[in-house]
Formats: C-alpha cells, sequence, structure tokens
C-alpha cells in the first residue's frame, strides 16, 4: 500500500525532504546528536533521526553499523552494562530518555523491545504475557484474562494457544515463540516497539507471520525494526535508515530508498555490493 | 617409466608401514580397554563389598523397635529413634538455614559481583570451604557457639551442618545462574523488571531445578557428617528435641556404637550406617529425576 504511493512519487519529485514531510507523520521520537560508546569506541555519531509515528522505521545496514546499538540506546538497555554510555538526545514527549534521571522502568513500559533469538521465560503462555504487566499495573483476574486475550490476539497467536494457556511456554515453536514475545510486549501497552532483527531466527512462513503482525500493529505502535533483510525493510518499513560504521548515511521514505537511494553507499549496500 | 616403476614398492612400503602402525595401535587401544576395565571393576568391588556388607549386617538388625524406641543401656534392646529424629531435626534446620544464605551469596557472585574483588574474594573463601576438613567446621563452631553459650547443644549441630551446606549452594547457585542466557535477562529488563525481579521470577526460575539439585546433595552430604557434631551438638543418649540440650544423630551414634564391646550396639550401629545410605540414596534419586525433568 504505502509502498505504491511511495513509489508513485519517485520520479515526480527529486527533494527527499519535501516528501518525507509529506508521506511520513510527525515523529513519536526525536533524535538529535547522538553518540554512543563502549568504553572508549565511538559506536554511534552524532545520530539525527526521527521515528514518525505509528509507522514502520527500517534500519539497515552491514553488522557493526550501530543499528541494534541504536535501538538499545531508545530503551536503554545499555544500562545493563557498565562502561556503556550515551550522548545527545532522544526526545518523547519533551523527555530525554537518555538523561540519567531517567525512570527506566516507566521507559521501558512505553518502548517494548523483542530480540533476535525468541526468549520465552521459563514458565506458562499465560504468565509470560502477564509478567510484564504485573509489573506496572494492578489487574484483578478477568482483567488480566482479558489483557492476555487481546495481546495474543493481536500477536495473531490467540487461537493457536487458547486451549493450553496453562503449558510451558518452552514447548512452542520457535514462530509461536517469537510471537508470543510479541504479545509479552504489547500487553504491557508500549507506544514504541523495538524489533531487534525478530525474524532471522525463524522460517520463512514464520517470518511472514511476523511481517504481517507488523503491518497491523503500527496501526496502534510505532515501530522500528532493525533487519539484515533488504525485502524485509522494503516490505513492511515506510522509513528506511541506513548506517555505515556508526553513522547514518541516509534516510527516507521506503520507495524513495529502495529505487533512488541518494549516497552511492546507500546503492551499493543495497544493490549486494558490500555488507 | 621410473616413476611408474618405483611406485608400486613405494605403495608397497607404505602399507607395510601402515600394517605395522595399525597393529601397535591395536594393541594400545587393547591395552589401554583392558585398564579402563580394571580400574572400573577395583572401584567397583570396594563399593559392591561396602555396600554388601552393610546391607547384610544392617538388615538383620532392622526392625520395628529401631524405628520406635531410643537408644537403651546395653542388653535392654533399644532403638535409634532419638538418634534419627535429631538427624532429621539437624540436618533439616542446618539445610534450611544455609540454603538461603548459600542462595544470596550465589546470586551475588552471579549477578551482582561482575569481576570486583570483593566477588572474587568471597568466591575463593567459599572454595576453601566447599573443600575444608568438616572437622576444622566442627571445632570453629565449638568455638563460637559451644563455649561462649554455655554447652553443647543441638542449634550449634545445626550451625555447624549450616556452615557445610552453604560454599555447596553457593557453587550451584552461580553455575545454574551463569547458564541463564543474557538474552533472557534482557527480556525481563526491556518489560520494565528492576533487575531484581528479573533475578527472582526468571533467573531463578530458569535455573531452578539445578539449584534444587545443589540443595538436595548438600542435604545428602550433611545427613552423614559426624566431625563437625561431635564437639556441637555431641550426641545423646536419651529421648531429646530441646535444641538447647545435646543431641542425638546417627552418625554420631554409629561412631559411639560401632567401636562398643556389646554386640546389640555395634548390630543398631550398623543398622544406623544402613539408614543414612538409604535416605541418602533416596535423596540423590531425587535430584536425579529433577534433573532429567529439566531436560
Amino acid at each position: 500500500m504505502d509502498m505504491s504511493q511511495g513509489l508513485s512519487t519517485v520520479g515526480t519529485d527529486t527533494r527527499m525532504q519535501a516528501r518525507s514531510e509529506a508521506v511520513l507523520s510527525a515523529p513519536r521520537i526525536a533524535i538529535e546528536g547522538l553518540s554512543f560508546f563502549y568504553g572508549a569506541n565511538k559506536a554511534l555519531k552524532d545520530i539525527k533521526l526521527d521515528l514518525p509515528d505509528r509507522q514502520v522505521t527500517g534500519m539497515i545496514g552491514p553488522s557493526g553499523c550501530g543499528k541494534s546499538t541504536l535501538l538499545r540506546v531508545i530503551n536503554r538497555m545499555y544500562d545493563l552494562y557498565p562502561g556503556q554510555r550515551a550522548e545527545g538526545r532522544v526526545m518523547m514527549d519533551g523527555m530525554n530518555l537518555v538523561a540519567p534521571e531517567m525512570d527506566l522502568n516507566a521507559l521501558r513500559s512505553r518502548v517494548g523491545m523483542v530480540f533476535q533469538k525468541p526468549t520465552p521465560f521459563p514458565m506458562s503462555i499465560y504468565d509470560n504475557v502477564a509478567f510484564g504487566v504485573k509489573l506496572h499495573e494492578r489487574l484483578s483476574r478477568p482483567e488480566m484474562d482479558e489483557r492476555v486475550e487481546w495481546s495474543l490476539t493481536r500477536a495473531a497467536l490467540w487461537t493457536e494457544v487458547k486451549d493450553r494457556l496453562n503449558s510451558s511456554a518452552t514447548g512452542l515453536s520457535g514462530g509461536q515463540q517469537q510471537r508470543l514475545c510479541i504479545a509479552r510486549t504489547i500487553a504491557v501497552r508500549p507506544e514504541v516497539i523495538l524489533l531487534d532483527e525478530p525474524t532471522s531466527a525463524l522460517d520463512p512462513i514464520s517470518t511472514l507471520r511476523i511481517e504481517e503482525l507488523i503491518d497491523e500493529l503500527k496501526r496502534d505502535f510505532t515501530i522500528a525494526i532493525v533487519t539484515h533483510n533488504m525485502q524485509q525493510a522494503a516490505r513492511c518499513a515506510d522509513q528506511v535508515a541506513f548506517f555505515y560504521l556508526g553513522e547514518l548515511v541516509e534516510v527516507g521514505q521506503a520507495a524513495q530508498m529502495f529505487t533512488a537511494p541518494q549516497q552511492k553507499r546507500t546503492q551499493e549496500y543495497i544493490t549486494g555490493r558490500f555488507g | 617409466m621410473s616413476a611408474t616403476m618405483v611406485q608400486p614398492d613405494t605403495a608397497g612400503r607404505k602399507d607395510a608401514v601402515a600394517r605395522a602402525l595399525g597393529r601397535r595401535r591395536y594393541a594400545v587401544d587393547r591395552l589401554v580397554k583392558a585398564l579402563c576395565w580394571l580400574a572400573t571393576a577395583i572401584g567397583l568391588f570396594f563399593l559392591a563389598s561396602i555396600l554388601l556388607t552393610l546391607v547384610l549386617r544392617g538388615l538383620g538388625g532392622l526392625n520395628l523397635s529401631v524405628l520406635t524406641e531410643v537408644t537403651k543401656p546395653p542388653g535392654s534392646n533399644g532403638g535409634l529413634l532419638n538418634a534419627i529424629v535429631g538427624s532429621l531435626i539437624q540436618t533439616g534446620l542446618g539445610t534450611l538455614i544455609g540454603t538461603p544464605i548459600g542462595l544470596m551469596v550465589g546470586t551475588y557472585l552471579s549477578e551482582y559481583s561482575a569481576g570486583s574483588k570483593l566477588g572474587n574474594v568471597v568466591r575463593f573463601v567459599s572454595d576453601v570451604l566447599l573443600s575444608a576438613p568438616s572437622i576444622l567446621i566442627g571445632l570453629f563452631v565449638y568455638q563460637v557457639a559451644v563455649g561462649p553459650f554455655g554447652g553443647y547443644s543441638g542449634w550449634a549441630g545445626c550451625l555447624a551442618l549450616a556452615v557445610i551446606v552453604i560454599p555447596i549452594v553457593v557453587r550451584t547457585t552461580e553455575d545454574m545462574l551463569r547458564l541463564v542466557p543474557v538474552s533472557l535477562r534482557e527480556a525481563a529488563v526491556a518489560l520494565g523488571a528492576p533487575k531484581w525481579k528479573a533475578i527472582v521470577f526468571v533467573c531463578y526460575r530458569a535455573g531452578l531445578d539445578g539449584i534444587l539439585t545443589g540443595v538436595l546433595l548438600a542435604l545428602a552430604r550433611v545427613a552423614g557428617e559426624t566431625a563437625p557434631l561431635l564437639f556441637t551438638s555431641l550426641g545423646n543418649l536419651n529421648w531429646s528435641v530441646n535444641l538447647g540440650q545435646p543431641m542425638s544423630s546417627l552418625p554420631v551414634t554409629i561412631y559411639q556404637y560401632a567401636g562398643a564391646a556389646f554386640a546389640d550396639w555395634v548390630q543398631l550401629a550398623w543398622v544406623g550406617a544402613l539408614l543414612i545410605t538409604l535416605g541418602v540414596l533416596a535423596i540423590n534419586i531425587l535430584a536425579r529425576v529433577a534433573l532429567q525433568r529439566r531436560s
């Protein structure tokens, strides 16, 4: 849908900025002057990037380019590890998410994350989904039942697991486990969802289901997805950002990025000449 | 021409060498195999003869009165009830006291110490404690808990056993928590869980069976400990469940009875040994089952 709209504008308008403003929505998260350090090693260099509200931003680039690092900055995962620090601003609702005084648990309830490998907790399917909710809300049993059903339905998993909510989540297939992780993330009702190569450990059919799910979820959530798969970026993303060696080389509407990139390096990466 | 002439000859020599080497390897293989079998047989022989002697000599004296009567003067058909109950109380309480401490230390080492000096020191001390002779632990508890508190007591016995339990639980807890993948912790934290909740509700759960196995093995170990109880709970020939008084236990009773000049006491010592062995066996089987359920 969005792809075809984008494609039609490529030929007529050469000014990327104008097109972005026309099609991409207002930023939900605005990243400005962001740098990130693993000890002395600078992994992100002066990044400026907006995540448009309720749209999908695809982050592409060769391994080690900093795209996963950027996701881990947005929800402050790096705080788990001493020696990692961020400079600059990641603005959301007037707050700088990388400011030291930020309440991390509250931040993570608003910015959820799904990881590369499915990570079901060693507990029942129901408890997996309820785990995050219990951290932030006090719900009665019927309310929780309702929330679990809502989350699993939104994650396109409900019909497959509704008869075995109390069995262990580790018994699910890889694709089901990843959809469970997505259900677990949206159960907390975040505003932003970060997906770090969510399909790289899955088979093609499971991958397709997750991609359909992303398309469905963007009606309610702002999504950022890191992927190594160009087709996936083209299928899922409204906006695509290309990273190389810690720099944001180019960002633009998905259609324009894949058909008429402005930068030579973007074109070379997309056409598979390096990376 | 010459190359083709030489070739079969070279090949023949190579074959001969290979055959000789093959014979040598075959012989060495046979020898090593035989030695392995022999070593296994020697080990099993002693183990089997111990168990067989234990069963033969213990089973004869095993009857209901062993479980219902307390230890009595020689010749009056006593039982081991006070020793059995004393052992259950002291190993139970010792494990109950030692487990939470060991669990917390293990958690600190795995989750919070992160290469700090204090962490390395704690780990080293715990490992030393793990291999320290248990009589040293008995002497230590005697110094801190028997002398200053007016004499031998069941509490002192529990404390000595707890000191033995702690390093075992520390080791298994740390090992099990380290096996929990980083991705699982990150997933919990990414949902907004504070670190302690991620550890308690996700990591403990992931390592539960392993930690449980460690606790059961510690329980089995202290069930048979004699030396730490000699200077602490001392032993008691009468019925007593008062932890403030000297308390009987199976290992100490065995120690006292086995060398006695009375046949019925010696018999009871064998029965006591059989009971401990069966108890430890049961705990080990339980631990195995828990481990299998995990995999």
